[in-house]
């Protein structure tokens, strides 16, 4: 909800407000020794909107998440965040300024409790210092409680109270999946990374996911930028698409501008994938 | 039937997220506490405090300060031995330098020292773990002891390169010093323990002991929602060190009056304090009593069943000591690996739904 510059926006065919641009990708391009993952690309993200980045396996999709949070550094090329160029951050540095993600291969913290887990993603909400945590008294208190009054929320709006206090190691994948999301939304970010969100999920929790995060878009309105290989979620779900194949962008639009671009459909075809 | 937490309703967070969600437990916990503070002052003696009593309040402290670190933050550290010595050098230097200076502050600057070294020897965590971080500590633990057996400023140049603890009172009572009467020395170690295992708890409870807990179980995620990993490693380092000098201080001060580095403070010490922690359970305040009770209470009572109830002799009986104290360890670890606490927590869930086992 941040920033919206309502001049610069739009809304869609189903009356949600988009922005103007909230990120922009410029040129970039990232080399791991002589591989290069990612070739000159560039787009951006608006406000509001849920951006989705799709292309076969090895495409440099999870690679270009990992640049937006601050997990690589690409080697040309420049991120624009609410106007301004980022200069190189530390990844906690980059969730501080309100990015927050879920990653590919589910990465839960698995000694810890679902709470636990959640209450993490709020750390930048707490503010009590090691002397106050350590008597817990005032400040420190009233955080965590304050803190866990929202994550409550959060646990409700997600449908995991039932699993509250469970070791996050003894849940299946498919919760293990929604609890990265909680943890991810319990920071209230303004840009939201799902790093195909629904893989190896079975049709109902599939569903459900698709629920849940368009639920958090039209609800807090967060910008959400979505890897996906299921193409059904995807043109259901997402405001704008931008395809990659071996690291190059080959197309970039609505849903239905994609599905009809002819590089687009050559690249699906000539690739075996999902 | 009494272990219920049905009709103990929490009806707000902070309830919720108490040290002992359970009525039963809570109960448990203050007669402990009421035991410990009104009764064993009466019934204490010198040999049970010395053998017994006193190690273990004092080793529990080291024992809550490791587990901080490798339990809670994942760092593994072999240095223990020689912070605790850091805390022991501290007081020692503390109270000559300062003879006026009150014991109790005498003890908590040992361990704030301690903290302050125990950051500089952190430092390698950053870009190290597992294994490597593990000799780096060792290298710390030679390099200390070197340090505290060698230059002999560290020992007010005493000839016998020993340091011994003047008398210091508390209250007008002895409570360092040859003439620390048993109870005193109780009294001023329990009143430490329980201090800082309520300073851990609440460490543990909230954000911060959560951004150890996320290091620990994945660093790079833990960065990515947040967690400044040379905070998070660096306060568990300081803070674990603040307890383990602590301990150190007393161990000399209180326990031993005298004590030479190599000898108080060596490998064997640190090896001691983590086969404590990971006896009693990792990440678990519980597991650091119940490592240290069972690591210092076993040996004592398995020396008190073979010499004086089966009249062997007492050097037959040191080494099999040794060797069941041992074999118990490994035994222990393979049975339960998660530790006392892990086995603890089992029976309590069993016991939870007992009789009906479902
Ligand atoms: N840390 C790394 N070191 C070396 N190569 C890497 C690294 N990360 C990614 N790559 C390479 O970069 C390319 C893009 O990988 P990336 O994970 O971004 O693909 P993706 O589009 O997410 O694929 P998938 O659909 O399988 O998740 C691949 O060739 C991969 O091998
Ligand atoms: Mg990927």
């Amino acid at each position: 909800m941040r920033d919206i510059q309502a001049d610069d926006g739009y809304m869609t065919a189903d009356g949600r407000k988009i922005g103007g641009v909230a990120m922009e990708l410029r040129n970039i391009t990232l080399r791991f020794g002589g591989v290069v993952a990612i070739k000159d690309i560039s787009f951006d993200i608006r406000w509001g909107e849920i951006r989705a980045i799709i292309g076969p396996n090895g495409a440099g999709k999870s690679s270009m998440l990992n640049i937006i949070s601050g997990f690589y550094h690409p080697q040309e090329g420049d991120v624009i965040y609410k106007g301004f160029k980022r200069p190189r951050m530390r990844p906690y540095e980059i969730s501080r300024q309100g990015i927050a993600r879920t990653f590919q291969n589910i990465a839960l913290f698995e000694g810890m409790s679902v709470l636990d887990n959640i209450m993490t993603g709020r750390l930048h909400h707490m503010k009590a210092n090691l002397f106050q945590q350590a008597i817990w008294w005032g400040k420190a208190q009233r955080e965590e409680e304050e803190n866990r009054a929202q994550v409550e929320k959060i646990i409700d709006f997600l449908e995991i109270q039932h699993i509250r206090k469970t070791p996050v190691a003894r849940l299946p994948y498919g919760l293990k999946k929604r609890v990265e999301l909680a943890r991810a939304l319990a920071a209230e970010p303004a840009i939201l990374l799902l790093d195909e969100p629904m893989a190896g999920m079975n049709v109902e929790e599939k569903e459900d996911m698709c629920r849940f995060i368009l639920d958090v878009n039209d609800e807090f309105g967060t910008t959400t930028v979505l890897i996906e290989h299921d193409m059904g979620v995807v043109m259901d779900l997402s405001d704008r698409v931008v395809v990659m194949d071996y690291g190059r962008k080959i197309g970039d639009g609505t849903p239905d501008e994609v599905r009809n671009n002819d590089e687009v459909i050559k690249a699906y075809l000539g690739v075996a994938h999902e | 039937m009494l272990y219920r937490e049905a009709g103990d309703f929490k009806t707000n967070y902070v309830a919720d997220s108490q040290t002992f969600p359970i009525k039963f437990d809570r109960y448990g916990y203050y007669f402990l506490l009421g035991f410990a503070f009104l009764v064993m002052p009466l019934i204490i003696n010198d040999y049970w405090a010395n053998s017994i009593v006193v190690p273990f309040l004092i080793y529990t402290i080291a024992a809550l300060g490791l587990n901080i670190l490798i339990g809670y933050c994942g760092q593994l550290s072999l240095g223990t031995g020689a912070f605790m010595a850091v805390g022991a050098y501290a007081s020692y230097k503390l109270m000559t330098a300062f003879p006026e200076l009150n014991i109790v502050f005498v003890v908590v600057f040992a361990g704030i020292v301690t903290a302050a070294v125990g950051v500089l020897f952190g430092l390698p965590s950053l870009r190290i773990k597992g294994f490597y971080l593990a000799v780096a500590t060792l290298a710390a633990q030679f390099f200390l002891i070197w340090l505290f057996t060698r230059q002999p400023w560290f020992y007010n140049y005493s000839p016998t390169g020993m340091i011994s603890a003047p008398q210091r009172e508390l209250f007008g009572v002895a409570v360092t010093g040859p003439r620390a009467s048993a109870v005193a020395m109780y009294m001023f170690c329990l009143c430490f323990l329980v201090s800082l295992a309520w300073l851990a708890r609440n460490l543990t409870r909230g954000t911060l002991g959560r951004q150890w807990m996320a290091i620990r179980d994945m660093d790079i995620a833990a960065e990515i929602i947040g967690v400044n990993p040379l905070m998070a490693k660096l306060t568990a380092f300081a803070v674990s060190s603040f307890f383990v000098g602590i301990a150190g201080a007393l161990l000399f001060t209180v326990y031993l009056g005298a004590a030479e580095a190599g000898e108080a403070f060596g490998i064997d010490k640190s090896f001691l304090v983590l086969f404590m922690v990971i006896i009693g359970g990792l990440g678990s305040i519980f597991g650091a009593f119940a490592g240290a009770a069972f690591l210092i209470i076993g040996p004592v009572l398995l020396k008190l069943l073979l010499v004086n109830t089966l009249g062997w002799p007492t050097d037959l009986a040191a080494h099999l000591e040794i060797m069941i104290i041992g074999a118990l360890i490994l035994g222990f670890l393979i049975l339960e690996p998660h530790g006392i606490a892990a086995l603890w927590r089992t029976i309590k869930e069993k016991l939870r739904l007992w009789p009906f086992p479902y």
